[in-house]
């Protein structure tokens, strides 16, 4: 807005028109927030001043009230913005307030110094000439033309160019050919390259050698790997569920649908669109379901007691955090809980946006207390073949459980039969006889006429019970332990607590000897019971740390009977009498004993079948068919279906089926999928954020400071995909061509590459943003040419040598005179390593790998269900991006060389320095293993000296010819190492075992090494190849 | 500072390197306070973990956090409630609960009075529960605070509000904040440590001693307690530390070279950490050796030599302390006591946990004031939320059991200029929220912070275009637990 057109404006104000105050104050409110807040704002509050909120301006500040309303000249602000007086002048950083920005002040004073209507920050139109510049369409400059000290090839450089000379700098130099072939390398497919290639560059004088190189390297197919690590970054992948239980997933489809678009060259603009809404598209494929896999990599929240609703609607906010800021660089995350303190953004825009996702296909899965999470759509990838044998598979599932369910008159006989000896299944027990019944905690304890034993008197904590019984059954296979209720006991029994309720810790019998001899205890290899109370059963008072049994006392008819069976692991035989002691314990300091039981045995082949018909059910069974409800009798039925042994074959036969299934091997994808015919989609404020505060409903649509869905755009997920990449959208193509700079230089021309508000600092090149945006849109959005077009620049080629004058000037490099120079990230660094040794494995995709990893790693976790157990063959060596990535405990080397958790999307690595990486370079098995094989390299195809063979590490290493100096440093180390080998069989032998593999027995005889002048070489270049691998020029892009 | 004339030795570039690398800039109040002291520019240090000098003058100079993951039922150790014993069993007046959520309770919840017996011990007449024996020892070392509550009542968001200051993963662990703010005297050790004991892994996972937007060295370093006590300590098989230290220089050497060739100091400071790491293969097998420690000390923290266990690492705890490393925080979990099951109930599982921990901790009190080092050590005792008042009955379960409850819990702290033999702040009749002096999370974290000598509102990251800090936009000092 030029000076002119506001003093116009001023005038025509001073002619009492209505000075639009709504306007003005949306204009003055964005000036503050984008000037003055960061000091006068919620967080500092310098001189007692905030200027986010309309009371506070109006009250002012320690020196008094900013605004004298209707009187702007006169206003402090004013003094202060014009630095007059002894103050300092307003803002102390960054240029002062242009004159127009101050006309602005004063007309908004004179005006009433009035606050936008509807929220805390002005919603100020993208179109709007003072909107923050990252909200309005990028705009191509001309590149500067000018006299550039020497030649460029491309407008960037011209860009470049015109800023190093404001300050005196100029471009460096362009780098070795070797260095950048290397930094090319490294940058497109995250490898070195081979000395093959490097000298078939280094020879190469056609002019367009380099364009050559590009190409050849943008053609390779791990070109997609290279930059699948840095898309699944943003895409927050792993392979676990995250939280506390930290499950495993399957969701490399995603993965390798990254790879393969990346390989394919999607065009960004459909890349975004695929994993936004593929499902959406008109004949989705399963590649672009798959896709959608972006937004299902969100943590998924197990935890018991967890309301799964709550946590889908966390699962949601990730969506809308996670999309804005990948796509947009815009935190809206801010708004989830209030309007954005700096940025244009409301609440209500970040419930709109959440609304775009709250259509899809969710369902509770699992059940209460275990696991219960909202369940979305997993897709299944069966090949043809997988699918035809499955479908296989699930028709014979299908026919047995047909089998099973049939109504013939052979199940209904089996099932009449089953009936009766359940009906009289008591006849095969016989009851105890009681010979002593103490309890030793006082009680009163009396034997009833039917064998039953009744409990009075003293209530003691923690009672005891000693029974002594005999019986003259023959052979016996199992003890049972009846509960029966009584009117003497709290509501009927059977226990004595308060509810009628008991709790059994401990169930112990033994057989006495006849005559003399030493008591025998008996061995249970089972135990159940009719009811019992979630997990608190019979059985588990078999194993060491037993709940105990308790029953469920607020079900009806709490005082009828329950019982448990122990079968014995061993049957009882030989005639005569039998005389057994019994003790039943109780929780401890509880008042919870048994009230009424009784104990029998029994000689059947199958004790456990007096328990598989249900408390609850018995009622129903005692009935005849023809009394019993509809429910009733196909609960029978089902009881009946699961247990008979009439039907133990086919449950067999069922299992071993379900098991040929899951070795199918059949791959899923966990997608997004819109449920059919939907409404409006739409979501509910959250007052301050709150799942529990819902307030009013919002529909979806895109944030008010943005550009509105193209006119043809639906107001759903598939709408917001193809708005996102709009040729009107001014932030998506900025953010990415940002997020491009960034992988290439180590830092974007907007260094804060997740936040392109208002709060974040001016890009260090805006017009070169604006042109690489509007590059990446002419270039049809194509990831390859635009990587193409950054690295055939000069600005890319120069050299990274830091100067004098660099450091004087621009000792963090962000006017670009010199060279990207700093360590690459985790991925390449392990990936080169194991490329420079020859061990890497070159294959694509397929399913997460466990290479080795230190003992322990997965043991801390919660979850110990599944195991890390290590790949084999070429997978115990693949590229890094493949290695299971479980939350909870990340691949160690991992995150010590900045790598994430992925947990929430990563939006910038940092990038550290640190003694634990050192340790990690030289200690980690996996590279000292890289060291052993590249001391072999070294060995068999570096020539005959050891000199030769120590350039030839470091050429393979570092891609360019070694300086003698640093071959003599080496030589040295070698020779020493060489002598105190030479004298240590057993340190020789120990530095040529592979490191990652098994550890033998500690009793085994160490293996028998030929130990000779060779092997004594090979173990002193191991030695070197260490140092090698841990060098800086090793682990660094330069 | 002259740049022309700057040298390019390690120790020259690096100071100023840290600032400028990794794309993160400091606050600017820590910037002053890093850059702006004499103090500062004295240090010889040059690594990110040099010690720097503090916004105030504070009292402690380290901290040991003892984490109970998972959630004392500080009902049933330091919050007696005498009504919730007379009324046991009777449901909870409905003013309590009326809107409420629970994990796990479903129904009426009914009042569950504390199984065990509370006494008043030392001259300050602390009240203790029967099942923390030898906290009453140091009765008069610790404060005790009832009045904690915060926001979160699922363990993983809890423990990360705990540690961080907000429920969702990805901010600064406090440990991370203490170090990123005054660096950490130990110098051949990590400035942040952690080790783990107890039954489960903290719900929470490494985030709750990760680094957040903070430079990933300020990220607490885990002691293993099995295997190599830091990732890759040890030198291969065949390596021996002469083979190492040749290694090393030659390393050093080479480095070096290039530094000279191409000027970049980010190599100075890789060089300097190469030699910190070989330092830190002797000092840290040294820092585990407790063979020097007197069978009287052995024994008053109940460590058995060679055994994992919390005692073992309170141990611990002070010989890092002794070594000047800032922040150590040592988890023990197993505390969720639902009474779902005898595993995790208040009558078996509660008095387990007690006595894996009270003799250790207690002792390690006592131990710091014997040897002059409580004066400048902060030690904090407590968990992530609290225990309801109420029996939680999940399924009708018979063990007696308490929900997540976040609206009241107790912790302790000593030392670092806490005031000794205080009880601070009460909850209500039957422990539901505070009624007096309530303590807020972020409040906690303005205290640690102060005590320290910094100011939780100056020390400061900038990240996505807003200032963070540990205290979010909450969080006081509470003056009334300085000494």
């Amino acid at each position: 807005m030029s000076w002119l057109i506001l003093v116009l404006a001023e005038v025509v104000s001073a002619a009492d028109v209505p000075a639009q105050p709504a306007k003005l104050a949306g204009d003055a409110v964005a000036l503050f927030a984008d000037r003055c807040v960061g000091c006068h704002g919620p967080n500092k509050r310098k001189g007692g001043l905030r200027l986010d909120a309309h009371a506070s301006v109006l009250a002012g500040g320690a020196s008094g009230p900013a605004v004298e309303v209707g009187k702007g000249t006169r206003s402090l602000m004013l003094q202060r913005v014009r630095g007059e007086g002894d103050e300092d002048r307003m803002p102390p950083e960054g240029p002062p307030l242009t004159e127009a920005q101050m006309q602005l002040l004063i007309r908004w004073i004179d005006a009433g110094a009035q606050w936008p209507q509807t929220t805390s920050t002005a919603v100020i139109p993208a179109t709007s000439e003072s909107a923050h510049w990252a909200y309005r369409a990028p705009v191509r400059v001309p590149a500067p033309a000018g006299k550039p000290s020497k030649p460029h090839g491309s407008d960037i450089d011209a860009y470049v160019s015109a800023r190093l000379q404001q300050e005196g700098l100029t471009l460096s130099p362009l780098a070795p050919r070797e260095t950048l072939l290397r930094r090319a390398s490294l940058d497109l497919i995250g490898l070195p390259p081979t000395l093959a290639e490097i000298d078939t560059f280094v020879r190469d004088r056609r002019p367009d050698a380099w364009p050559r190189q590009l190409d050849r390297l943008l053609a390779s197919p791990h070109f997609g790997e290279r930059w699948a690590r840095w898309w699944l970054d943003l895409a927050r992948y792993a392979d676990s569920n995250g939280y506390e239980k930290d499950r495993g997933r399957v969701a490399w489809k995603y993965r390798d649908w990254v790879i393969d678009a990346f390989n394919a060259n999607l065009s960004f603009k459909q890349f975004t669109i695929e994993q936004i809404a593929g499902d959406m598209l008109p004949g989705a494929t399963d590649s672009q379901r798959i896709a959608t896999g972006f937004n299902r990599n969100t943590l998924i929240n197990q935890e018991g007691g967890v309301d799964p609703e709550e946590a889908f609607f966390e699962t949601l906010v990730d969506r809308v955090g996670t999309t804005s800021s990948v796509f947009l660089g815009t935190t809206l995350a801010c708004a989830q809980c209030h309007n954005h303190k700096f940025d244009p953004l409301s609440q209500k825009d970040f419930y709109k946006f959440m609304a775009f996702f709250s259509n899809g296909e969710a369902a509770l899965r699992g059940e209460l207390f275990n696991d219960l999470h909202m369940g979305e759509p997993i897709l299944s990838l069966a090949t043809p073949e997988q699918a035809a044998a499955r479908q296989r598979l699930e028709g014979e599932l299908a026919a047995i459980d047909k089998e099973i369910a049939a109504d013939t008159p052979e199940v209904r006989a089996a099932q009449t039969v089953w009936e009766d000896q359940q009906r009289t299944v008591d006849r095969s027990w016989q009851v105890l006889a009681i010979d002593k019944a103490t309890s030793r905690g006082g009680a009163t304890m009396s034997v009833l006429r039917d064998g039953s034993v009744l409990v009075a008197g003293k209530l003691p904590p923690g009672d005891v019970y000693e029974i002594a019984g005999r019986t003259s059954l023959s052979s016996i296979t199992g003890i049972r332990l009846e509960v029966l209720g009584d009117k003497s006991l709290p509501k009927g029994g059977p226990g004595r607590g308060a509810d009628g309720g008991f709790l059994l810790t401990r169930f112990e019998a033994q057989l006495l000897p006849n005559v003399a001899g030493p008591a025998v205890p008996l061995v249970f290899a089972s135990a159940a019971a009719d009811e019992q109370v979630s997990s608190a059963g019979p059985a588990t008072l078999l194993g060491a740390d037993p709940e105990g049994w308790a029953i469920d006392v607020e079900a009806v008819a709490a005082n009828a009977r329950r019982q448990a069976v122990f079968a014995l692991a061993a049957p009882i035989s030989g005639g005569g009498e039998k005389k057994f002691s019994l003790r039943l314990a109780h929780v401890a300091r509880a008042l919870r004993g048994i009230g009424r039981f009784r104990i029998s045995v029994t000689s059947s082949d199958d004790p456990l079948f007096a328990t598989h018909v249900p408390r609850k059910d018995r009622a129903a069974l005692e009935r005849p068919q023809d009394r019993r409800s509809p429910v009733e009798q196909s609960r029978l039925a089902l009881l009946h279906a699961k247990k008979s042994s009439f039907f133990t074959k086919h449950r067999e036969r069922q299992k071993a089926i379900r098991k040929q299934v899951g070795a199918l091997g059949i791959a899923t994808a966990m997608v997004l999928q819109e449920r059919p015919g939907f409404d409006r989609p739409s979501a509910f404020v959250r007052m301050r954020g709150a799942f529990g505060s819902p307030a009013e409903r919002v529909f979806a649509d895109v944030p008010k400071a943005l550009p509105p869905l193209p006119v043809d755009a639906p107001a759903n997920r598939l709408g917001l995909a193809r708005w996102l990449v709009d040729e009107g959208n001014p932030l998506t193509a900025r953010v990415t061509v940002n997020r491009f700079w960034e992988q290439l230089f180590g830092r974007g021309l907007l260094e804060t590459s997740e936040d392109f508000g208002t709060q974040s600092p001016p890009p260090s090149h805006p017009e070169l943003l604006d042109w690489l945006a509007t590059e990446f849109m002419r270039l049809g959005w194509s990831p390859k040419a635009m990587l193409r077009t950054i690295m055939m620049s000069t600005t890319y080629q120069q050299s990274s040598v830091v100067k004098v004058q660099h450091r004087e000037k621009d000792p963090a490099n962000h006017l670009l005179a010199r060279g990207p120079r700093f360590r690459v990230e985790a991925e390449t660094l392990r990936d080169s390593t194991l490329a420079v040794a020859g061990l890497l494995s070159p294959k694509l995709g397929g399913p997460s790998v466990f290479p080795w990893q230190p003992a322990g790693v997965w043991d801390v976790p919660y979850n110990d269900s599944y195991v890390w157990k290590t790949s084999e063959g070429q997978d115990a060596l693949r590229r890094t991006l493949y290695t299971f990535l479980r939350r909870s405990a990340p691949y160690p080397y991992l995150v010590n060389f900045d790598a994430t958790s992925r947990e929430t999307c990563t939006l910038r690595r940092p990038r550290t320095n640190t003694p634990l990486q050192v340790l990690n370079t030289l200690n980690d098995p996996v590279f000292f293993k890289a060291a052993q094989a590249l001391a072999a390299r070294m060995q068999t195809e570096g020539g005959a000296s050891p000199s030769q063979r120590i350039a030839y590490g470091l050429r393979l290493v570092t891609s360019r010819t070694p300086a003698a100096k640093e071959v003599k440093t080496l030589q040295n180390l070698f020779d020493l190492q060489r002598t105190r080998l030479a004298a240590d069989g057993k340190a020789t032998a120990q530095l040529l075992t592979d490191p990652t593999a098994p550890q033998p027995a500690a009793d085994a005889k160490p293996p028998i090494i030929s130990i000779a002048a060779p092997e004594i070489d090979r173990a002193a270049l191991t030695m070197v190849a260490n140092v090698l691998l841990s060098l800086d020029e090793a682990i660094t892009k330069e | 500072m002259n740049l022309k004339n700057a040298s390019l030795s390690p120790l020259a570039v690096t100071r100023r390197h840290l600032f400028q690398q990794g794309g993160l800039s400091l606050g600017s109040a820590a910037l002053a306070s890093l850059m702006g002291r004499k103090a500062a520019a004295q240090t010889k240090r040059s690594d990110p973990m040099a010690p720097r000098p503090s916004h105030h003058v504070g009292k402690a100079k380290n901290v040991i956090f003892l984490f109970m993951a998972g959630a004392p039922s500080t009902p049933d150790l330091l919050d007696p409630k005498p009504l919730c014993i007379q009324r046991n069993g009777q449901p909870v007046p409905p003013s309590f609960t009326k809107g409420e959520r629970f994990a796990f309770i479903q129904g009426v919840p009914k009042l569950l009075g504390s199984p065990y017996a509370f006494k008043q011990h030392g001259q300050s007449g602390a009240q203790v529960s029967e099942l923390l024996p030898h906290l009453t020892r140091v009765a008069d070392d610790i404060a005790i605070v009832r009045s904690m509550h915060t926001t979160q009542f699922n363990h993983a968001p809890a423990q990360i509000f705990m540690n961080t200051g907000h429920q969702i993963v990805g901010r600064p662990s406090a440990g991370a904040w203490c170090t990123y703010g005054l660096g950490s005297d130990a110098e051949n050790l990590p400035g942040f440590v952690v080790m783990t004991s107890g039954q489960s892994q903290p719900d929470g996972g490494k985030s709750l001693w990760g680094s957040g937007y903070l430079p990933t060295v300020y990220q607490g370093v885990e002691l293993r307690t099995k295997g190599d006590p830091v990732l890759f300590l040890s030198d291969p098989p065949g390596v021996d530390r002469g083979a190492r230290r040749a290694t090393l220089d030659a390393l050093g050497a080479l480095n070096q070279q290039h530094l000279d060739v191409v000027g970049d100091p980010e190599i100075a400071t890789r060089i300097a950490a190469s030699e910190l790491a070989f330092r830190m293969q002797t000092s840290v097998p040294e820092l585990g050796d407790i063979s020097a420690e007197t069978k009287s000390t052995l024994d008053a923290y109940g460590v058995v030599p060679g055994a994992r266990s919390f005692a073992k690492n309170c141990l611990m705890a002070r010989r890092l302390v002794e070594r000047g490393v800032r922040f150590v925080q040592l988890y023990h979990r197993g505390w969720d006591h639902h009474g779902s099951a005898a595993g995790d109930d208040l009558l078996n599982a509660l008095p387990a946990r007690c006595k894996e921990v009270d003799q250790a901790a207690a002792a390690l009190v006592a131990d710091l004031k014997q040897r002059g080092l409580l004066e400048s050590t902060l030690v904090i005792w407590g968990g992530e939320f609290g225990r309801t008042p109420m029996n939680e009955g999940r399924n009708r379960s018979p063990f007696l059991g308490r929900d997540h409850h976040p609206k009241a819990f107790t912790m302790w702290m000593a030392g670092g200029g806490i005031k000794a033999g205080l009880t601070l702040g009460r909850t209500d009749e039957i422990g539901y929220a505070p009624v007096e002096d309530a303590v807020e999370v972020h409040d906690l974290h303005a205290t640690m912070l102060h005590l320290m000598g910094l100011d939780h509102l100056k020390l400061t990251t900038r990240f996505q275009g807003r200032d963070f800090r540990l205290t979010d936009t909450k969080g006081k000092v509470v003056t009334k637990l300085l000494a």
